[in-house]
């Protein structure tokens, strides 16, 4: 995977009379409120996320997990605060911000194969009417390699099982040469198998200085995979190395539940009282 | 068969039927792709307080003052079924439904008024209602044929524009392209092609015109050029078909013969298209039960 | 009022009334449109039952109507069953070749037959006194009168009788399932009596308007409450107002009467998408606005709360950084500020904003909320 480039940028915007932040901060989110129809989804919340890190974002349902992820790409209006990428406005750094939605959010009866799929990942490098060549095509084969599904190139994605599919979405983002990916529930109902390779394939990411950031609803997996983590339920409750941050009591805050389940050995998510 | 050759109106009537019938065809693939199928039908029937008012207000029959009207009226009532549906907790389909039936009362009203007359057996509604292929004169063909052009040309350009609009719209709103500009541009061309139409199959049935073609395409086909290639050509052999049959006798009017060549099309896709046919598909069940050995037919893995 | 206009607004009140009350579920469960297909599609219901009686006239019509309208539902759900095409496309493919059918029917083999297509799209409600209802040389009135009164005394008693069954089949199906009366037989009988009705407007209204009738009544009473009952009988009321407003806007304009009652049925629910109390948009945007300054206020406690004891906290409780924090413009911050003090929510203290204990209190139970 080539070298990404260096995420220090030079402390000359963004702020006026506030004290120096770190630079080195891929992802910053500050104040962030968004509404619907007035009733808060999230609130004031606050997140950094440093470069090179793998950090996931859990929280019961409806703690405005999949929001965040979609205010920072600005895919919904913002009350307040902002974010930044990379020292700039989202606006400007589009090019270097992933998207792995969740796999629900397509109609896969959609007549496409796989490669074309993956080469939409290039459309935005296109630009408007421009169509996509061989050079798309390339770089379209090298990401499905890099997801183990080169066989399924031409395969017609309503045939693909779950586990595919996010391969496919994967790959869609990895051709964008992003430095910044943010997933959406990226192991929802994938295999066993597929999940190891997810799982590998975002920590090389992580280990070649991109950032990358995951909606995650299995508690059970966050400490075996991820460095870092944000504690969401419309507030953040907290953000930070996962060894810092996951504990009970921040867990409890979060969840605001019986935490007996969080001893057993089950998948899943328990259900909110 | 081949009075195509020499006579002169059926092939006026055949050309109109084709063309309308390739651009129907090609629009309607997106539609049908992105769940809007009925999205046709309520543009149709929205579109006559715009022909009525574009007729009061020039006082001629000319084509094309009447399609901008009829375009400019369907337009806002798409606007109005999204305001709807945004502002208020009625549905698509009820949204649709209201604009639809409103919208073509409001017409008739006006059209009523204007003639004074309580009934509306004018030849000119009637036109309307049914369209008028078999009165098709060469400049409408032309006409036709000059917007259908422009529509496929765009489809053409922004092809892949409208594949991301119709696939994954907010991916594509991620990566930078204005989803909202893109999907105002593929309705309006939605709303040419039915303008088209109006005057060759008429309101009832031109829902159909943008359904049949892309539903039949897509059973042959799982890539999306292909399919709109092929919705293409349907929606052509429709036109010309139905304007052949309807030559053949007296009484057949154009309008239905188109539609239900269309119809026809259908259903011979949707039985014996290959993967996705259902003759294919029970033969195919029927040829791995027999293949199967008696453990498998038994139910035993 | 002559007794023609006051029979043709009968007629019209009972046939708009006889739409509402079925229309309000379609709206509910999300068929407007199966009652549009069903609507055109019925006149092949028509043509054949008129093949087989051989008059115009007969009852056997309806029932042929009616038929035509359940084959249409069943047709449009095995298409979509098949899940080849989706439920929007099954519907636009369906009607649209019935009707086709009907039209090359009639023009074969029925020209000379006053069945006219026009009349049956469009309807002519002024036409309909001269039709009489004769009975032993009795006039009883227009046969339209008593045609359609026998339909809306049919789906009162439907609606009476099964209410229950209705409330819960459409908004639990599951429920419905297991407290043991079938969905799908609730289903088919509402359609079913779309179908009667839609028969029975035809000679009133026509088919596109009997859509009209039948949708937008409901929809504006959806628009005014919560309550079925409150809703059916709102969407009747609307109906009742839509048929005599109709039919005097037809008046003065000299223009079709079904044209206008679509038009008054349009008006009624601009008002109510105007206007509803609560869900209007008049009242959305004033409640929005009034909430922004609640929220703003919210907003600017909860942040001098989270940054209250912090180390930036000489910073960040300027209200110059409020504007760069929060992205709020230089007025709105002020007004925001402004109304805080004056609620007693801060205090300002050398340009730093400082949470009074009330205002602490207000950041702690938007917490709890």
């Amino acid at each position: 995977m080539a070298q990404t480039p260096s995420m220090r940028r030079a402390p000359q915007e963004a702020f006026t009379g506030a004290t120096a932040r770190p630079r080195d901060l891929a992802i910053e989110v500050m104040d962030l409120t968004v509404a619907y129809r007035d009733k808060p989804v999230l609130w004031d919340v606050d997140m950094n996320v440093p470069s090179s890190a793998l950090m996931a974002i859990v929280g019961p349902n409806g703690a405005g997990k999949t929001t965040l992820i979609k205010a920072i790409l600005g895919l919904v209006d913002i009350s307040a605060g902002r974010v930044l990428i990379a020292g700039r406005p989202y606006e400007q750094q589009r090019r270097r911000v992933a998207y792995v939605p969740q796999r629900g959010s397509v109609d896969w009866d959609f007549p496409t194969t796989v490669l074309d799929v993956v080469m939409m990942g290039r459309y935005g490098a296109l630009g408007w009417i421009k169509r996509p060549g061989a050079r798309e095509r390339q770089a379209a084969a090298e990401a499905l390699e890099k997801v183990a599904m080169s066989d399924y190139a031409h395969r017609q994605i309503s045939q693909l099982s779950g586990g595919q599919q996010q391969r496919v979405f994967l790959a869609r983002s990895l051709v964008q040469d992003a430095d910044v990916y943010l997933m959406d529930e990226p192991f929802q109902g994938v295999d066993a198998t597929t999940e190891r390779a997810i799982v590998t394939l975002l920590q090389e990411l992580r280990d070649s200085g991109a950032t990358v950031v995951c909606v995650h609803h299995d508690l059970q997996t966050v400490t075996e995979y991820f460095d870092s983590v944000t504690l969401l339920n419309v507030r953040r409750i907290a953000s930070g190395p996962t060894s810092d941050v996951f504990t009970e009591e921040n867990l409890r805050a979060t969840y605001g539940g019986r935490m007996a389940w969080l001893k057993t050995a089950s998948k899943t998510e328990p259900a909110q009282d | 068969m081949f009075e195509l050759f020499t006579d002169y109106t059926l092939r006026t009537v055949a050309m109109g039927a084709g063309v309308l019938g390739i651009v129907s065809g090609v629009l309607g693939s997106f539609t049908v792709l992105r769940h809007q199928s009925l999205l046709g039908d309520a543009i149709s029937h929205a579109a006559l307080p715009g022909i009525v008012l574009a007729f009061l207000v020039t006082g001629s029959n000319a084509p094309l003052p009447l399609i901008v009207g009829a375009g400019v009226a369907g337009w806002v009532g798409t606007l109005l079924v999204r305001a709807i549906v945004r502002n208020t907790r009625i549905k698509n389909d009820g949204a649709l439904g209201l604009v639809l039936s409103v919208f073509f009362g409001v017409g008739l009203m006006l059209l009523t008024y204007s003639q004074s007359r309580p009934d509306a057996s004018q030849a000119g509604l009637d036109k309307f209602l049914f369209g008028q292929a078999a009165a098709l004169l060469r400049n409408d063909v032309i006409t036709i044929a000059a917007l259908g052009g422009v529509a496929i040309v765009v489809v053409a350009l922004f092809w892949k524009e409208f594949k991301l609009l119709s696939f994954d719209p907010e991916f594509g709103s991620v990566l930078g392209f204005r989803m909202g500009a893109i999907d105002v541009l593929l309705t309006t061309l939605v709303v040419v092609a039915i303008v088209i139409g109006l005057q060759t199959v008429g309101v009832v049935l031109m829902s159909a015109m943008v359904v049949a073609p892309g539903a039949a395409a897509r059973q042959w086909t799982d890539r999306l050029g292909v399919m709109v290639c092929l919705s293409a050509l349907f929606g052509a052999l429709a036109g010309v078909t139905g304007a052949l049959l309807s030559s053949t006798g007296a009484k057949l009017p154009t309008g239905p013969m188109v539609v239900l060549s269309a119809s026809a099309i259908v259903i011979l896709s949707l039985l014996f298209a290959p993967n996705r046919g259902l003759v294919w598909d029970k033969w195919r069940s029927r040829r791995t039960m027999i293949s199967a050995g008696p453990q498998e037919r038994a139910g035993r893995p | 009022m002559s007794q023609a206009q006051l029979e043709i607004q009968a007629i019209a009140l009972v046939t708009a009334t006889a739409c509402a009350l079925p229309g309000a579920f379609l709206v509910l469960r999300r068929m407007a449109l199966m009652a549009d297909a069903i609507s055109h599609s019925i006149l092949l219901g028509i043509v054949l039952a008129f093949f087989v009686v051989g008059s115009v006239g007969s009852p056997l019509l309806i029932v042929g109507a009616a038929l035509m309208g359940i084959v249409t539902v069943v047709l449009v759900e095995t298409l979509a069953n098949t899940k080849l095409v989706g439920k929007d496309a099954a519907i636009g493919l369906v009607f649209p070749a019935l009707f086709s059918v009907a039209v090359i029917l009639i023009a074969r083999f029925a020209d000379d037959v006053h069945l006219d297509v026009d009349a049956v799209l469009l309807g002519e409600l002024a036409f309909a006194p001269f039709e009489r209802f004769v009975v032993n040389g009795y006039d009883l009135g227009p046969r339209a009168l008593w045609v359609m009164g026998t339909i809306l005394a049919l789906n009162l008693a439907g609606l009476a009788l099964f209410y229950k069954e209705l409330k819960v089949a459409t908004f639990d199906a599951a429920l419905a399932a297991a407290l043991g009366f079938s969905p799908v037989l609730v289903h088919y009988g509402l359609m079913g009596a779309v179908s009667v009705t839609a028969v029975g407007a035809f000679d009133a209204v026509g088919s596109v308007l009997v859509v009209a009738l039948m949708i937008a009544p409901p929809a504006t009473a959806y628009l005014l409450t919560d309550r079925l009952s409150q809703m059916v009988g709102l969407s009747a009321a609307a109906g009742a107002v839509t048929a005599i407003g109709g039919f005097w806007l037809a008046h003065w304009l000299d223009a079709s009467i079904a044209g206008s009652m679509a038009t008054t049925a349009g008006f009624l629910f601009g008002l109510a998408f105007l206007f509803a109390p609560d869900r209007g948009v008049v009242a959305l945007v004033r409640r929005r606005r009034r909430q922004r300054w609640e929220f703003a206020q919210e907003m600017l406690v909860v942040h001098l709360l989270h940054h209250e004891h912090g180390p930036d906290a000489d910073q960040e409780n300027r209200v110059a950084h409020l504007q760069e924090g929060l992205r709020w413009e230089g007025d709105f911050t002020e007004e925001v500020v402004g109304r805080a003090r004056r609620r007693g929510l801060v205090s300002v203290a050398d340009g730093l904003l400082v949470l009074t204990d009330a205002g602490r209190e207000r950041a702690r139970r938007s917490f709890a909320a």
